[in-house]
This record gives C-alpha cells, sequence and structure tokens, in this order.
C-alpha cells in the first residue's frame, strides 16, 4: 500500500530595499520599499497570494470537500504569517478554514525561516518557541513535527529538534544520505530510535514541483493518471509517498495556464482509484509506521539546487562574510534588550538574505536570479551590510554617522604616482 | 575562407580600441584558417598577426607618430585643422572625409588584385571602401560597427556627414556586426537597421594580448596593506566616457571615506575640465591624472586598484573591464555599456546615478569579501571571451552568409 504524504512549504522574506551606504543612520526602516521594485513585499505579497495562496487553498478546500480520504500538512513561516495579517489577512481566514476541517496538520519551524541553527543554538530554539506560539495563535493548534529551513538537516539538528520533545522532522531523500535506501519508509536519527524521520521523494515531489511545465521532458504533460500511476507502482515497495514541494509551486513557479490547479484538483481522486492508497498527515505517518533504519547525517542535507547541501546559502565570501557579520552581533543585540533591534536582527536571519547572494551560475540566469529581487547577488550583499552597519550604530545609540575628520593622503598618492612611474 | 577586411588603424600605432579589436579578430580568424588580407589606408609598421598586410597606398608611407595621430578613428575635423597647422609636411590627405574617400577610390584596385569571398569593413571610416570592394567583386559585405556618431558625441553633436555613411554602411551590407547588443538597438532604433541582418559580436580579451602584471610591487603593496583605497578610472578623458561622473562619484565617496584615491588614466578634451573641476570640489589631493600609460605602467595601475570604474555615457563595447578583471581588479560598470552583456559578476549601475555608483564603490573598499567575489567570479567572465570564440562565430556567420547568397 502506499500513503501519500502532502507537505506544502508557505514562506515568504522580508526582503530588504535598496538600503545605500547613505542611509546608514539616517534611516532605520529596512524592510519597507513602496516602489515598483520586487523588495517591496506587500506588493510581492499581495501578487503572491491572488496568483497562488487564495486559488491553491481553494483547490485543497474542494479536495478536502470532495475526498473524506484527503490529508495534507502546510509549514507557514512566522514572517509569512505575520505579513499575510499585515498585507493580506484573507489568506490567513482562507487557511484557517482549512485548518478547521481538523485534516490539515501545521508543521513546526523557525518563525524567520532562518539559518540560525548554524552558529546559534539559542536562537534556534528561540524561533522555533516562537512559531509554535504564532501557529496556536492563529490556527489553535500545536505543531508536533519539525521541518528545518530548506529541509535543512544533519545530525546535531536532530539531535537539538528531539531534545525540543518534537516527534520526528522531515528531511531531503538525498542520494547522499539515503544510499540504496528507499524515502518510502520511516527512518529514525542516529543514535535516536524514538526521534523519527520523513524523508522526500524527491524524483515524484519534483516531478510536480519543477518538471510539470516542462515540455522538454519526456513525460510532458504530467496529468493526474499518469501520476496515480507512478504512486500505484511503488504499491509493495515501501508504505509512504512523501511529496514535499513549496506551495508557490501552484500558480506561481508553475503558472496557472500549465493546468498546474486542475491536476491539484484531480490528484487526490485519481491516486484514491486504487483500493491500497491513502492519505496521511506527517504526524499519522510517524505514528503508524516504524522505523526500519537509522539515517546517519554528518554533513549538512537540503533541499535546495543539484548539490543538495547548503552551497546556495554559503558558498561564496560574500555569503561567509554576511553571516559571520550577522552572527557577530547577536550577543549585543540581545544585550541591548531592545525589542524592535532584535526583531530587525531576526527578520535578517531569514535564508532568502543569503540564497540571493549566490553566485553560482548567475551568469545562466538560473532559478537563483529568478527568486532574487536584486539584479545581482553583489546588491543583494551590499544592501544587507549596509543595514548590519546600521544596526550597529543603533546599538552603540549613535543616532547620525558622525563624518569623520578629513585626513590628507596627498603623500601617497604622490607615492602611487612614483610606484607606476618607476 | 579568403577575408578582405578593411581597418583603418592598427596595434602598436593606434590610438583607439579599434585597432586593438581589429588585431584581436584578425589573429583569432588566422587561427580559425582563415586567408585574412588586412587592408590599410597608408603604409606604416604594424604587429604581426599572420595575415598578409596589405597598404591602399603604398607610395606615401607614414612614421609611427604620424600613424598614431592620423590613424584614430576618434579624430574631429577641429583636430585635423589644429593639426594641419602643427603638421604642415604631412603629406596626408587636406580632410578627414578627403581621407575616407580617399580610401574608397584606391579599394577596388587593392579588392582586384587581392581577391576575396566576402569583405568586412571596419566603422564607418571604412564603410565607403567596404561598399567600392562589394561593387568591384560583387561578394558579400559585412559591415562591423564598433562605434557609432552617437557614442562618439555622447548622443550631442552628430556630424550628419558621418551619420550619413554609417546609415548606408547599415543598409547597404549584407550583414552588420555590432559589438553588443546595446549597439545592435542603437543600429536598428537610430538607423532603421533591418533586425535580422544585425549580429551582435562581442569583443574578445586574450590573456597575452593585454596588459596584465604579475605582481605589486614595494611602495603600492605598503600603501594597500596600509588600509588605502584605489579607485581607478581608465579611459580617454571625453565626454562618452563620463570622467565627470567619476569625479562626482568621488566626491560623494571621499565625504564618507576620505581614506581614498582617485586615480584617472587617460587623457582628451575634457582634462583640464577634470582637473579643474577636482579643484573646485577641494578634492585635488586625493585626485591622481596619471596621463596616458603604456602597457607595463598601466598593468600595475590595474593590479593596485582596488576597483575600476567606467562609467561611460553610451559605450558601445569597453575593453577596459575585461583588461581590469584579467589583472584581478572587479569592475563597477555602466548599465549603457556593452561589456556589462558578457561581464556578469560585475556591479552595474547607471551612468548618471553617482550616488549609487558612490554607494558601490564604498562597499567594495569596506568589504574584502566582496572585493574577493566579484574579482574571482568576474574573472572568469573575463577569461571566457577569449577571442578565440569570437572568430569561430564569425567564420560560421561567413559561412551562413556565403550560403544564403548563393541560393538566392
Amino acid at each position: 500500500m502506499s500513503a501519500v504524504c502532502l507537505y506544502f512549504q508557505v514562506h515568504q522574506p522580508r526582503r530588504i530595499k535598496r538600503y545605500r551606504f547613505f542611509d546608514i543612520g539616517n534611516d532605520h526602516e529596512y524592510f519597507n520599499d513602496l516602489g515598483e521594485r520586487d523588495t517591496n513585499n506587500g506588493r510581492v505579497l499581495r501578487k503572491v497570494a491572488s496568483k497562488c495562496y487564495l486559488p491553491a487553498n481553494e483547490s485543497i478546500l474542494h479536495n478536502l470537500n470532495a475526498y473524506p480520504e484527503f490529508k495534507a500538512s502546510f509549514s507557514l513561516s512566522g514572517v509569512a504569517l505575520e505579513q499575510f495579517e499585515e498585507y493580506a489577512p484573507e489568506v490567513i481566514d482562507s487557511f484557517k478554514r482549512l485548518v478547521d476541517t481538523g485534516r490539515i496538520e501545521i508543521l513546526a519551524e523557525t518563525y524567520y525561516h532562518s539559518l540560525s541553527f548554524l552558529r546559534s543554538p539559542d536562537e534556534f530554539r528561540e524561533q522555533v518557541r516562537m512559531h509554535a506560539d504564532k501557529v496556536h495563535e492563529l490556527f489553535g493548534v500545536t505543531p508536533y513535527v519539525f521541518r528545518n529551513t530548506e529541509l535543512i538537516f544533519r545530525n546535531d539538528i536532530a539531535e537539538q529538534v528531539a531534545d525540543m520533545g518534537y516527534l520526528g522532522m522531515l528531511a531531503e531523500g538525498a542520494d547522499q544520505l539515503m544510499g540504496w535506501r528507499k524515502p518510502t519508509f520511516v527512518y529514525h536519527a542516529k543514535n535516536d530510535p524514538t526521534f523519527k524521520l520523513l524523508l522526500k521523494h524527491y524524483k515524484l515531489s519534483d516531478d510536480i514541483a519543477f518538471r510539470f511545465s516542462n515540455k522538454d521532458w519526456e513525460e510532458w504533460p504530467l496529468t493526474a493518471p499518469k501520476f496515480a500511476n507512478w504512486v500505484n507502482a511503488h504499491n509493495g515497495d515501501g508504505h509512504l509517498i512523501n511529496l514535499f514541494m513549496d506551495y508557490e509551486t501552484f500558480g506561481e513557479h508553475q503558472w496557472e495556464d500549465t493546468g498546474i490547479f486542475e491536476f491539484l484538483r484531480a490528484m487526490p481522486h485519481e491516486v484514491l482509484q486504487h483500493p491500497d492508497n491513502s492519505f496521511v498527515t506527517p504526524t499519522e505517518a510517524l505514528t503508524n509506521y516504524a522505523p526500519v533504519g537509522e539515517i546517519d547525517a554528518p554533513n549538512y542535507v537540503s533541499w535546495a539546487d543539484v548539490e543538495r547541501d547548503l552551497s546556495a546559502w554559503m558558498s561564496n565570501p560574500i555569503q561567509h562574510d554576511a553571516l559571520r557579520a550577522f552572527f557577530d552581533m547577536e550577543q549585543e543585540v540581545k544585550r541591548s534588550g531592545d525589542e524592535d533591534i532584535l526583531r530587525d536582527w531576526r527578520r535578517l536571519s531569514t535564508s532568502d538574505h543569503f540564497y540571493y547572494m549566490c553566485t553560482k551560475w548567475f551568469q545562466d540566469g538560473d532559478v537563483h536570479k529568478y527568486f532574487s529581487p536584486y539584479e545581482s547577488p553583489y546588491e543583494a550583499f551590499i544592501a544587507y551590510m549596509n543595514v548590519l552597519s546600521d544596526m550597529r550604530l543603533r546599538l552603540k545609540g549613535v543616532p547620525k554617522r558622525k563624518r569623520s575628520a578629513w585626513e590628507s593622503v596627498a603623500h601617497k598618492a604622490r607615492g602611487v604616482l612614483q610606484a607606476i612611474k618607476s | 575562407m579568403k577575408v578582405l577586411m578593411y581597418g583603418w588603424e592598427f596595434p602598436p600605432h593606434n590610438s583607439g580600441g579599434l585597432g586593438v579589436a581589429c588585431y584581436g579578430l584578425t589573429r583569432a580568424l588566422v587561427g580559425e584558417g582563415a586567408d585574412v588580407r588586412f587592408v590599410l589606408p597608408r603604409k606604416y609598421p604594424v604587429a604581426q598577426t599572420g595575415a598578409k598586410m596589405v597598404f591602399a597606398d603604398e607610395a606615401n608611407p607614414l612614421d609611427a607618430t604620424q600613424a598614431r595621430i592620423y590613424a584614430s578613428g576618434y579624430v574631429k575635423e577641429g583636430d585635423i585643422e589644429f593639426l594641419r597647422g602643427k603638421y604642415p609636411e604631412l603629406q596626408y590627405g587636406p580632410s578627414l572625409f578627403d581621407e575616407v574617400l580617399r580610401y574608397a577610390a584606391l579599394s577596388p584596385l587593392v579588392a582586384l588584385q587581392q581577391g576575396a569571398d566576402v569583405i568586412h569593413a571596419h566603422d564607418w571610416l571604412c564603410i565607403p571602401a567596404g561598399l567600392a570592394a562589394k561593387e568591384a567583386l560583387g561578394v558579400p559585405l559585412v559591415v562591423h560597427i564598433h562605434a557609432t556618431e552617437f557614442d562618439r558625441t555622447g548622443f550631442g553633436q552628430v556630424n550628419q556627414g558621418i551619420y550619413d555613411i554609417e546609415r548606408r554602411g547599415v543598409h547597404e551590407a549584407d550583414k552588420v556586426f555590432a559589438v553588443s547588443a546595446y549597439t545592435r538597438q542603437l543600429l536598428i532604433d537610430r538607423y532603421g537597421a533591418d533586425p535580422d541582418k544585425v549580429e551582435v559580436m562581442h569583443n574578445g580579451i586574450d590573456a597575452d594580448d593585454s596588459a596584465v602584471a604579475s605582481a605589486i610591487e614595494g611602495e603600492m603593496r605598503r600603501l594597500k596593506e596600509a588600509g588605502v583605497g584605489i579607485v581607478l578610472f581608465v579611459g580617454r578623458l571625453t565626454l562618452q566616457k563620463g570622467p565627470d561622473y567619476f569625479l562626482a562619484a568621488a566626491r560623494k565617496v571621499l565625504s564618507h571615506r576620505p581614506d581614498t584615491i582617485f586615480v584617472v588614466s587617460g587623457s582628451g578634451d575634457m582634462s583640464k575640465r577634470i582637473i579643474n573641476d577636482a579643484a573646485a570640489m577641494g578634492i585635488s589631493d586625493k585626485m591622481l591624472f596619471t596621463g596616458f600609460l603604456r602597457e607595463k605602467e598601466l598593468a600595475r595601475l590595474y593590479k593596485c586598484a582596488d576597483l575600476v570604474v567606467m562609467p561611460s555615457v553610451s559605450e558601445p563595447f569597453g575593453i577596459v573591464p575585461l583588461e581590469a578583471l584579467l589583472n584581478g581588479t572587479p569592475v563597477l560598470i555602466s548599465k549603457q555599456s556593452g561589456v556589462a552583456e558578457v561581464v556578469h559578476n560585475s556591479l552595474k549601475t547607471d551612468f548618471w546615478d553617482t550616488d549609487e555608483m558612490a554607494n558601490k564603490i564604498i562597499s567594495v573598499l569596506d568589504h574584502p569579501a566582496l572585493r574577493e567575489t566579484l574579482a574571482t567570479e568576474g574573472g572568469r567572465d573575463a577569461r571566457a571571451q577569449v577571442w578565440r570564440k569570437v572568430a569561430a562565430r564569425c567564420m560560421m556567420m561567413y559561412t551562413k552568409l556565403l550560403k544564403v547568397l548563393s541560393h538566392a
């Protein structure tokens, strides 16, 4: 039998506006672009709400009403939730209607969809707690299963999450993690038989998320019956088909005219045609099935790019430098006791800021460029570092940057001329 | 493939980028197996490329100085007037237009003597000669545009005569090569060129023919270690290259980061104005004017700079950023430049946005990680832009052109 476990990620960062050197000390609003750029968060949010979240929720609600067996799960970052409240409250209502059916599970994550796990276990825990509070406040439910930013996973993260009392967590079923093993079973974390793991079936997930509208793909067009056949083919070959993807797949990455919404509505019916198939939530999956083995992840694994590692966020010097500068401020930010500064600092922990600075294949106009609101990775870095400089000034309580004294470097200039002419 | 190529200047006695581009392309075409006959209007000593050099007028050779002065595609009628007074002994024609026509008049004979499968003419100076050769031989003509009259004048006082020649060339050629997508669009918008006829042919650069230095020495190294930021402008001091915008950005940077030196390398009709403006702004002590530098000196300058800025108002291509990157120095270039199409990993601004220019200059000076990433990734872009690839594409175009015409 095959139980389909659906998980959709909902996330929108607070993108930093074009923040110049001259703004340091003068402007403490980093995320309030109201112009025509893609760093206008309200504008982006309303656009994605109407293209994706609202129509996709309609489709999910239709499925829930039409098929009593249909179930799914969502993880909604706190930074996305608070922006819905701010710019498109109808999206919150729409998600509430889904959760109220009792067949939609909400997962735990860091409030800021952050990379806090990298350097600061304390901050990581705090953000997970903040997120759980927010989910409870809005939906009246408590998450039992955790998913980390971009499905980033490693043994020590599992340890921390287990220590926080979660039942289990989600991870990418990457080849380097699985080896010959299949993602269609439940596994457990290293040295901890009680902390269970669900591994993404990346082939079937990416068929929908990445390949659905690709006309060069030999399986195009992907229809619901065809997809259900692939699911059926796994019968006898495990328990679970874990379909994990960004919710923005529906209407934003795959546009409406590709037929993605029709697919979303038709898929449950086709899957349920087979008497052995069903849908499960992550908690049900982890409760119903015993782990068949241990997953040892000494290195980071994620669902990003072909490498499925951390290189999307930390591979070049500007990314490393920005992360270093960000974490260097943590103690001072927390000691300051200033709630506004702490909130802004946490908004800067969001993984997307570092993703925008990625230079891998920047020249080919690949996905990083597609998903970036900046003209280049360098613009993203410059705005980010200028904002950190302003944060440092705020921490010092200096309201305005002082003009530094003019020191003559004329003799040095002459030195340069000498050296060139020599 | 027998290519009869009409040029105007050639290294080592060239004054502009046209000669450098002609040299690089010719050398690489020979490498691709083409039989290139390269024609110049007058005889003077030139660098070897493997192509046969042909001089339209063998009888009146020029020496190196004369060649450099007169070969430039950028000279103005005013300059000619001035120079005519200064060099009465020169046997060159009475005006630049006359010289261009003289070249065209000698062209058919050259063409008949040399023969060709395809004729390739560079810029307006060679367009009449190219058209004459096409008429004489009845083979296809490629007109290669490296700069238009709009670029040279910064969209100011366009010389109608030059514009008309450019327009004829673009319309009567069988194929037009534009040095960038930026220039291609300009040819379509301002010259009514048929979009199907215009191909983008970016310039290349080879590590051995650019000015590449091996190391930074003594004094310079100490300066850098002392944390002095060095920002460099390389180019003619003319309206087109935007030295005034460089100056405006420098002032903004200096008010926040005084420990910075701005180096201007090059000369031109705006030299005096730029030096005076710097004085008026009170930043003369942070500005360094080197004048025109030879290759080795220029290479050292590239090496010691933290950032090279090219704020051109209108730049069909612009080789300076590629030279800088091959020397390991990152670049900030104007969006109004063709080279921006091939150097993806660079900082880009509009030439007029001096606030943004200053913001980016300060960021590069303050963040070594930014400098390092831009240099590494940008260097990759520059090294990918070898002439061999350009020439291979050029050969493909010739072949396609001959095929199309033989079927017609």
